[in-house]
């Protein structure tokens, strides 16, 4: 098998993980407090609770999350034919 | 925020795959995938026949868009605006032909990025801050600020499986996975991860917030698709709005530009040329492909005098379809050696037809939006069709390992 497919195998796999870590996060928060009654919602920089951690707090973990992901555990790999000779650019 | 993932995962997933093997087979559009790696005419022919329904339906989604934002910026009514908007759509893509220059991704990620910023500001501003704009809705309706909607129909569920259709399943558009091809090399894929992310997260949120904000500033307004340009024109300067409304019209221009090339490349190289005739001449490729788009545009126009309400129903409906019809071909067949040409069709025609079917009698199947049962279904024809005929095509099992899989 050709050695770059490990790779690319590995971070698919990453991907996915990443992908429903953040729908747990979202569905954590948008359900967990926005599930009661409006009445007893709080409010952080005048947005509902629940909409603040899980939308917006959300976005800016999962944004630092996929960077740290892309620069620590992917790795370059050469798209072109010949495999192992180094990125040509 | 389910669009967030789509930065990430669709490059995650068939980002150095696909570029790899596109490489190796020298394939620069989804078709020419498809061909090699199925080595059916069907295979191409299907895909092909996807392509232009579920397309057609995309481009009508930003025809109505263009439509829109002229009536509501000009104060025409809506056909007139919808022909002015037909005829410069044609006359740019006649004219330039397909070389027209289309705005590159990054320039059209940036005016949208800077737009989205002024006008949310703009809004807030206009509303006298978050708080007071959230106590005006919680006051007309305590429901508009809780996450099930204002009547409640919004589940959980059905919202999760946005995550699907706008998310995940991204994957299968023909329009997204042959950027994945598109990469110069590993450092520009990874690079576009992160600002992909970023910019496409930033979006989402201001766009779908100003939505939100603009009930309070702006009560009554009835066509939800006139809620952007009419909120722009209210709450910011005129000559500022001018400007901020005229990038959505420049991304829309760009956007129907890149989804007539798909169109009539699926008609014309795709199948006329590759099974009708292999030698047509080079005028004779042009002249057909500028038929073929003029008669789009035309019946595009025509399917758009009456949309419906919310245009996004039109782009979810494309974006369903397509990837009812593509996401396994795809993914098996980067990922599953097994998987063959039988498979992929059996998934194509069982996702296309599941999910027409269901959009038409049954659409939210099980309170889940109407894509998934589809893609499940699908997945399921891909698997079994593929495994029921695998003593019958060993050799090309064999012929297509060795191309795509080694060295």
């Amino acid at each position: 098998m050709d050695p770059r497919y490990k790779i690319s195998n590995r971070e698919a796999l990453m991907g996915i993980g990443l992908a429903i870590l953040n729908f747990i996060w979202w569905y954590g928060f948008a359900y967990g407090f926005g599930g009661k009654p409006v009445k007893e919602y709080d409010y952080i920089l005048g947005l509902p609770a629940w909409f603040f951690y899980s939308c917006i707090v959300g976005f800016i973990v999962f944004s630092i999350a996929v960077y740290i992901m892309v620069k620590f555990f992917f790795s370059d790999v050469p798209f072109e034919k010949e495999s192992g000779k180094g990125d040509k650019q | 925020m389910s669009q967030l993932v789509t930065g990430y995962f669709t490059l995650a997933v068939l980002g150095k795959k696909f570029a790899i093997i596109a490489r190796k087979i020298n394939a620069v559009t989804l078709n020419d995938f498809l061909k090699e790696r199925y080595s059916s005419k069907w295979v191409v022919i299907l895909s092909s026949i996807s392509i232009v329904i579920f397309l057609f339906s995309s481009m009508a989604a930003q025809w109505v868009g263009g439509g829109r934002l002229l009536e509501s910026f000009m104060g025409v009514s809506y056909p007139t605006a919808l022909f002015i908007f037909s005829v410069s759509v044609l006359v740019f893509v006649v004219i330039g032909g397909f070389r027209a220059v289309a705005l590159t991704d990054t320039i059209q990620g940036m005016v949208m990025f800077i737009g989205t910023l002024i006008i949310l500001v703009g809004t807030i501003i206009a509303g006298g801050g978050v708080s007071n704009i959230m106590k005006d809705l919680a006051a007309e309706n305590p429901d508009l600020i809780s996450p099930f909607g204002a009547d409640h129909s919004l589940t959980p569920l059905y919202i999760s499986s946005f995550w699907i259709l706008v998310g995940v399943g991204v994957v299968g558009l023909p329009q997204i996975s042959v950027r994945a091809m598109s990469y110069k090399n590993s450092k520009a894929m990874h690079m576009a991860m992160i600002i992909g992310t970023v910019v496409v997260g930033f979006i989402m949120l201001g766009m779908h917030l100003t939505g939100v904000f603009a009930r309070a500033v702006m009560p009554g307004i009835k066509v939800g698709d006139t809620v952007m340009p009419l909120i722009t024109m209210k709450v910011l300067p005129s000559w500022l709005a001018g400007i901020v409304l005229a990038a959505p019209i420049a991304a829309v221009m760009s956007t129907v530009n890149a989804l007539l090339l798909l169109v009539s490349s699926a008609l014309v190289k795709d199948v006329y040329i590759n099974y009708m005739d292999k030698h047509a001449s080079e005028a004779k490729v042009r002249n057909m492909s500028l038929g073929v788009t003029a008669v789009i545009g035309i019946l595009v126009f025509f399917a758009s005098i009456h949309p419906p309400d919310f245009l996004i129903w039109l782009n979810l409906f494309s974006f369903g379809g397509l990837e009812a019809a593509f996401i396994w071909p795809i993914v098996l067949g980067l990922y599953w050696k097994k998987g063959n040409a039988y498979g992929a069709v059996s998934s194509m025609v069982v996702g296309v037809i599941s999910y027409i079917c269901l959009d038409r009698f049954s659409p939210n199947l099980l309170g889940m939006h109407t894509v998934v049962v589809p893609i499940v279904l699908s997945f399921a024809a891909y698997i079994f069709a593929s495994l029921a005929t695998r003593s019958m095509t060993r050799e090309e099992e064999r012929l297509t390992a060795s191309k795509f899989w080694n060295v």
